[in-house]
């Protein structure tokens, strides 16, 4: 009998479509009949999906609210940690820049994430429970307290007034700043889009080091540069660990890694690596010099914000593709067959 | 009084494991409902019998008064989607049950093979009329049937006179939310609008949600969906409403070959494994459940299929895992990479001042 009956499926095809024109192609080659011309299928047919349509939904979250969102939050977040520090160390320029980065990214980073809501004048339904398991409930309890912090704090910076109460304030977004940051991250992994959950452990440094970029290159540019050293060294360090931590997400995960190097979202995550390397290695050589500075910081920025747009795109082009939802489920079953060889595992698909 | 927790059983401190996956025996009674209340129930879906009615995607739309959408999901548009007699075309916030419509063909080199039937794929497969000569000399009978082979090539097999080289096959799967036991949708809901209702289901609040959409990336089966003009998200009930009054789901009473059965979980389970049993004996060695294992990736499913053939085939994922699997070190990186930003701004301020 034909070697479909020994194949998975018991030799069963999808009637259209690839097998189709693989009967084609056999009839014109001169009538090599049956099995003969569907192993060549075979070995196209890497893996199977209903009518080549998505499996996951992809995310209904609209850009370039959410990216934004991400950028302004982790720009926001390691700025809030900078003017804190750089309060205590008496640096007064550099405490005020930051607060206002702060406080800006912080409300703007609040209406985005409300106006991408369904129903956003329910905006307030998100502090009606609090659930760890759920990333945007831990984060809603992050963003809250850090927006009214940062925002006040930004507020009396502008008006002159309580400063006491001020630094006060200055110390409450900075502790809810570097979770703010990095929060982000297990936001997207924390769905089924393949190529965001399986960089679950990585994308939150990734963001990490993204809004430090972010946070020391704006402090940089608005900043005298005598006083704005720590904003660079911050800069600089963000940079690195970006580009460090971005290229094992593009490279260890196999074909989930794919989206991030391929298509719109590859090229966006190009020119991120370019600002971002370009922006460092100009703050390392020229961030004494005003202009340097300047050119430098708004470098930085740009590539924290391209590879936050870079990296939801790539999540949106992996959920929407079947190839990036079955390949490695089926991988992982394979492996999961080999290790155990039970006679029941053959009877229930796990 | 009782708490309903909207949170993963790991968190409510019910399950000393902390588990996020895994089997949980009472999944109702761990989101806090008390110890009187009902079993789980479920429906149990085997493909096998589908007929491809479609009568469960009407009787959904017309109890849970869905508005019409066409294949992509889009409201209010006639759309046919081209490929096959599914134009409904997936699960969304519109279609809480979606039937699959999948043509296959295969080759086959026997002078007189049967005619294509679900379940029908292996030689001597069922109380097939071809079974005797399916069963016999292949060799000879192919040798005895090359003139006639030949001449019969290039016919069409869905004439009936399929006699040479191809059989034909539907396979045709009503598709459904899963109301897992470790539901990624309910994990994630960060407004507690999706609950885990006393039969054990998953139901979405519609008064509660506020359209995050984070339900909708999170569901490993690609179930939830935003009804865009609406903003909130939709799904499956198992028809609430109607349990709550002591009522079959709409999509089970109005199953004309009982390929949609409801009842209770514990109950469905033995009888879907009753089934493949059967199924097997009768030599439908590709018949498989789908969702019945409670160690697979979210705790087992209370809607769970037999299926012929592989998952993907039918557009589901062939080992789904709820994402919140990994939540704990994600959390766990997260806090890193928050001290992490605080050490290097810190650091940062450290050495001379210039």
């Amino acid at each position: 009998m034909t070697e479909g009956l020994t194949a998975p499926g018991a030799g069963w095809r999808r009637a259209d479509g690839p097998a189709a024109e693989a009967r084609g192609k056999r009839r014109r080659r001169g009538g090599r009949r049956g099995g003969g011309g569907e192993v060549a299928m075979v070995d196209d047919a890497t893996f199977t999906s209903y009518y080549g349509r998505p499996i996951v939904k992809p995310p209904v979250w609209k850009s370039p609210d959410v990216p934004l969102y991400l950028f302004l939050g982790g720009m926001a977040g390691s700025s809030s940690i900078l003017a804190a520090v750089a309060d205590v160390t008496g640096r007064p320029t550099l405490t005020r820049v930051s607060r206002y980065t702060a406080g800006g990214g912080a409300l703007a980073s609040v209406v985005f994430l409300i106006h991408d809501l369904g129903r956003p004048e329910r905006f307030l339904h998100m502090l009606r429970v609090f659930k760890p398991t759920s990333p945007l409930s831990v984060g809603s309890y992050i963003l809250a307290p850090f927006s009214g912090a940062a925002a006040a704090t930004a507020a009396v910076e502008l008006l002159g007034w309580f400063p006491r109460l001020k630094r006060f304030g200055g110390v409450v977004s900075a502790l809810f700043g570097g979770p703010l940051a990095t929060y982000t991250g297990v936001l997207l992994a924390n769905t089924a889009v393949p190529s965001w959950h399986a960089a679950h452990d990585q994308l939150p440094y990734v963001f990490g080091g993204s809004a430090m970029a972010a946070g020391g290159g704006v402090t940089m540019v608005f900043t005298p540069v005598a006083e704005a050293a720590p904003s660079r060294r911050t800069a600089v360090a963000g940079a690195a660990i970006e580009l460090a931590v971005m290229h094992r997400v593009e490279h260890d995960h196999g074909i989930v890694s794919e989206p991030y190097l391929e298509g719109r979202p590859g090229a966006l995550l190009r020119a991120a690596k370019a600002c971002t390397a370009a922006g460092a290695a100009l703050t390392v050589v020229a961030g004494r010099r005003r202009a340097g500075a300047v050119v430098a910081g708004v470098l930085l920025a740009a590539g924290s914000l391209l590879t936050r747009f870079g990296v939801f795109e790539a999540g949106l082009v992996s959920a929407k593709d079947p190839k990036y939802t079955v390949v490695p489920q089926r991988e992982r079953l394979a492996a999961k067959e080999a290790a155990k060889l039970d006679g029941h595992a053959s009877t229930i698909t796990r | 009084m009782t708490t309903i927790s909207s949170a993963s059983a790991a968190f409510t401190g019910n399950d000393p494991e902390n588990r996020l996956f895994g089997p949980v025996p009472d999944v109702t009674g761990q989101s806090g409902y008390e110890t009187d209340h009902p079993a789980r129930v479920g429906f149990f879906t085997d493909t096998s019998v589908c007929i491809g009615c479609k009568a469960c995607e009407v009787a959904c739309k017309e109890w849970n008064t869905l508005p019409m959408d066409d294949s992509h999901g889009v409201r209010d548009v006639i759309g046919l989607s081209g490929m096959s007699y599914d134009n409904t075309g997936q699960l969304g916030a519109n279609s809480w049950r979606h039937v699959a419509f999948i043509e296959q063909s295969r080759a086959v080199d026997l002078p007189m093979p049967t005619f294509g039937r679900p379940g029908d794929d292996r030689r001597g497969s069922g109380p097939s009329v071809a079974e005797g000569e399916n069963d016999g000399s292949l060799a000879a009978g192919q040798q005895s049937s090359v003139l006639n082979a030949e001449a019969l090539s290039e016919f069409d097999p869905q004439t009936g006179q399929s006699g040479t080289d191809k059989q034909i096959r539907w396979l045709m799967s009503s598709d459904v939310c899963k109301h897992c036991t470790h539901a990624g949708c309910l994990d994630v809901c960060p407004t507690g609008a999706l609950f885990r209702t006393e039969f054990g289901t998953v139901v979405v609040q519609g008064d509660i949600c506020n359209g995050c959409g984070y339900c909708v990336p999170a569901c490993p089966y690609g179930v939830i969906d935003q009804r865009k003009d609406d903003g909130r998200v939709f799904k499956c009930t198992m028809c609430y409403d109607r349990l709550t009054d002591g009522l079959q789901p709409a999509c089970a009473t109005a199953c004309p070959t009982q390929s949609i059965q409801f009842g209770n979980l514990d109950e469905l389970q033995a009888r879907a494994d009753a089934r493949l049993a059967t199924l097997k004996s009768q030599g439908v060695e590709t018949a498989r459940l789908y969702g019945r294992d409670e160690d697979d990736g979210v705790g087992g499913a209370g809607a769970f299929f037999l299926l012929l053939d592989e998952p993907e085939v039918y557009g589901l994922p062939p080992d789904p895992v709820v994402t919140t699997r990994d939540l704990p070190s994600m959390w766990r990186a997260a806090a890193a990479g928050a001290a992490m930003i605080a050490g290097v701004v810190i650091s940062s301020f450290l050495g001379r001042r210039p």
